[in-house]
This record gives C-alpha cells, sequence and structure tokens, in this order.
C-alpha cells in the first residue's frame, strides 16, 4: 500500500477523506461477488460503480488508495477498470484475489454480450435501444462528473495550490484545447513529478 | 499460415491493441472501427455502430464491444478469444508493474510517482466528461438532465444504477 511505502507523506494535519478505518479484507467468493455485482450495475461504465463499493459501501480503501490505484491503471495500457480489477483483487488476496476480482468483472457482462449478440444477429433492429441508450448517457456523464468531483476532494481539501492547478492544466489541455494527449503527458508527468518530489521534500525536512 | 485461423487473427489484433491502448477502452474505438470494419471487413459501418451502441447500453466494462465483434467474425469462440486477448495480457502487466511499485523497500520512488500521477489521471477524466457532455448533451432537457444527476450523485449515496434507469425510462419516452 502507498501509505506503508511513504509515510512521509501523511502529513499530521492531514484528515482523512472519510474518517474510518479500513474494512477486514474479503474473501475470494465476496471479492468475485463484489465485482461480478459492480460490472452488472456498471451501464456506460465501471468506474463510478467500482468508487462507490470499494471506497462507500465496503471500505476496502481510502478515497486517496483509491485515486493512486486508479491513476496507475489509468496510465498502464489496457481497459482501466480491467486492469484495476486485476491489481486491486491481488493487492488485498494475491494473485488469486486478482484473479477471483477481474473473472467476476468479466464473466457475467461477457455472457449477456454473447446473448446480445445472438440477439442482434437474429433481429438486428436497435432503434428502441437506441433511445434509452440516448437518456441512459445523459445519465451516465452526470455520474461520471460527480464521481471526478469525489476524486478531486482530497486533492482539494489539502489545498495543495500546485496540485490543483496541475490537474485543472491537463484539463484545459486536453479537454478544452484538445491538445494531443502524448504531448500533454509528455511534459505533465516528469512536471507532476518534479512537484511531488519538492513537495516532499519539504514535508520531511 | 496462421493467418486463415479467424480465432487466431482476432487474439493478436486484439491483443496487439490493448498493449498500446493507452487511456483506456475509449481512446481505442477509433482503432477497433478502423480494423473491424476498414482493413479487416468483419463488419459493415452501421453494423459497428451498432456494437458500439450496444456495448454502452449494457452493463459491464464498455471495453467489452470486442466481444460483439468477436462474436461477428467467429461466434462464441470468437467473443470469448477477442475479449480474453482484450484484457488479459494489460491486467498481468498492470499486476507486474503495481507489485513492483508496491514491494517495501527504502525507495520513496515508486509511491511518490503514483502519487504524482493522481492529479493528472484526475484532470483527464474531467476532460473526458467534458469532451462526453459535449458530444451527449445536444438538447436543453439533457444538459438539464446531465447536470441534475451530477448534483444528486454528488451530494447523495444513491445508488447510480438508479439514476440510469431514471435516464432510460426519460429515453424511452422520448423526452431526451
Amino acid at each position: 500500500m502507498s501509505t506503508d511505502s511513504a509515510p512521509a507523506y501523511q502529513e499530521p494535519d492531514q484528515e482523512p477523506d472519510v474518517p474510518v478505518a479500513h474494512a477486514p479484507p474479503p474473501g475470494l467468493l465476496a471479492l468475485f461477488l463484489a465485482f461480478a455485482r459492480m460490472s452488472l450495475a456498471g451501464f456506460g461504465g465501471v468506474l463510478v460503480f467500482a468508487r462507490h463499493a470499494i471506497v462507500d459501501q465496503h471500505r476496502w480503501m481510502t478515497a486517496d488508495e483509491f485515486n493512486e490505484t486508479f491513476a496507475l491503471c489509468h496510465f498502464l495500457p489496457g481497459p482501466n477498470i480491467v486492469n484495476l480489477s486485476m491489481v486491486f483483487g491481488s493487492r488485498l488476496r494475491g494473485i488469486a484475489g486478482g484473479v477471483a476480482a477481474f473473472t467476476g468483472l468479466l464473466l457475467p457482462p461477457t455472457l449477456i454480450m454473447t446473448l446480445l449478440a445472438i440477439m442482434y444477429a437474429r433481429f438486428g433492429d436497435v432503434e428502441v435501444l437506441r433511445r434509452i441508450l440516448a437518456g441512459i448517457s445523459c445519465a451516465a456523464v452526470g455520474l461520471l462528473i460527480a464521481v471526478v468531483f469525489r476524486m478531486m476532494t482530497p486533492l482539494l481539501k489539502r489545498m495543495d495550490v500546485v496540485v490543483i492547478i496541475l490537474m485543472f492544466g491537463v484539463f484545459v489541455a486536453i479537454g478544452v484545447l484538445r491538445l494531443p494527449l502524448q504531448a500533454v503527458l509528455l511534459v505533465a508527468i516528469p512536471l507532476s513529478i518534479g512537484i511531488t518530489f519538492l513537495m516532499r521534500r519539504t514535508v520531511a525536512a | 499460415m496462421n493467418s486463415e485461423n479467424p480465432i487466431w487473427v482476432l487474439i493478436s489484433t486484439f491483443g496487439l491493441m490493448s498493449l498500446f491502448a493507452v487511456g483506456g477502452a475509449a481512446a481505442a474505438v477509433p482503432e477497433m472501427q478502423r480494423i473491424a470494419v476498414d482493413v479487416h471487413h468483419w463488419m459493415t459501418d452501421k453494423q459497428f455502430a451498432d456494437a458500439y451502441a450496444i456495448a454502452q447500453l449494457s452493463p459491464g466494462p464498455n471495453v467489452l464491444i470486442v466481444t460483439l465483434i468477436g462474436y461477428a467474425v467467429a461466434g462464441i469462440p470468437g467473443a470469448l478469444a477477442a475479449t480474453l486477448a482484450m484484457c488479459l495480457p494489460t491486467a498481468l502487466l498492470a499486476y507486474h508493474i503495481s507489485r513492483l511499485l508496491n514491494r517495501p523497500s527504502q525507495s520513496r520512488w515508486p509511491g511518490l510517482i503514483q502519487a504524482a500521477l493522481v492529479p493528472l489521471s484526475i484532470g483527464l477524466m474531467a476532460a473526458s466528461a467534458l469532451i462526453l457532455a459535449q458530444s451527449t448533451d445536444r438538447t436543453i432537457a439533457a444538459l438539464l438532465l446531465t447536470a441534475l444527476v451530477a448534483v444528486i450523485a454528488s451530494v447523495s449515496r444513491i445508488n447510480p444504477l438508479w439514476l440510469l434507469l431514471a435516464g432510460g425510462l426519460l429515453g424511452f419516452a422520448g423526452i431526451v
């Protein structure tokens, strides 16, 4: 866990987002079921439900730990949430836990998707589905905005102005100016690592 | 010689694609479209658009659009092969890198790098939310629905599924 490897980062005056200790680590079946449940609830993306289940419902991670785990999976290649299931499960229960979470996340929706593929091949008309989808997408974007806001709160509470500016800079560069991702990250990643390094040295001193 | 076996083509195509899919499944969709429609002619343009809609609509990670592509190519074995090829290699890579970074050691660099990625990741997510909102919320009603859901989900701990169901019902009724 990040908190073990970097004790210097835990400033004494810093309040955790949710002042509750971790729940005990879940068993393999519980991991499988939890990820199956968040996956089956995850219409239009699973991140919203993953954070809800892991941080709010089961308290398996703090808001900060979830942010760090997700950030790592976000910058590694491949589907973020699939990476997250493997990394998260293995942090709690080793590789078996990783496989349990991975399988829970993918098996039920793959079966459903295969059924839908068979139905689509037979009927091939998704006009009603598409109307429903339009409504669901609007709500899904709203959920995404809310989850981004919740992920921001630990950062905003800490009031590290430089970190907040960095976050806002990436948002503007990609979301508003539409600069190419690689170029933005090429600048932002070294910058952020440098700033974090300087801040931690100040805290440790 | 192996290029005739469709299962093998699916595995090599999606296995390779996943390794370059930085930024998640949404970032890989244009490349999937190019390969499935233009390169291999597995699907028509309309079939691909329908597959995308179905993948968004149904539960589970949105990356499972590859399940539909795989099914179109080679039936149920194709669906399973495409899904595993897209998901398993990078998940194992993530597992090993995460273990490497969290190995107990004197070095504070691994924790530092992970912490440094957090604001960038959140900034990127915020940008995707904005871009998605611009393409989704084309009417006032749609924009209101998005804003309302964002506020409700921020201030309450309601299960997000209910909000999605409400959106689906409004869509079915033709309101948004």
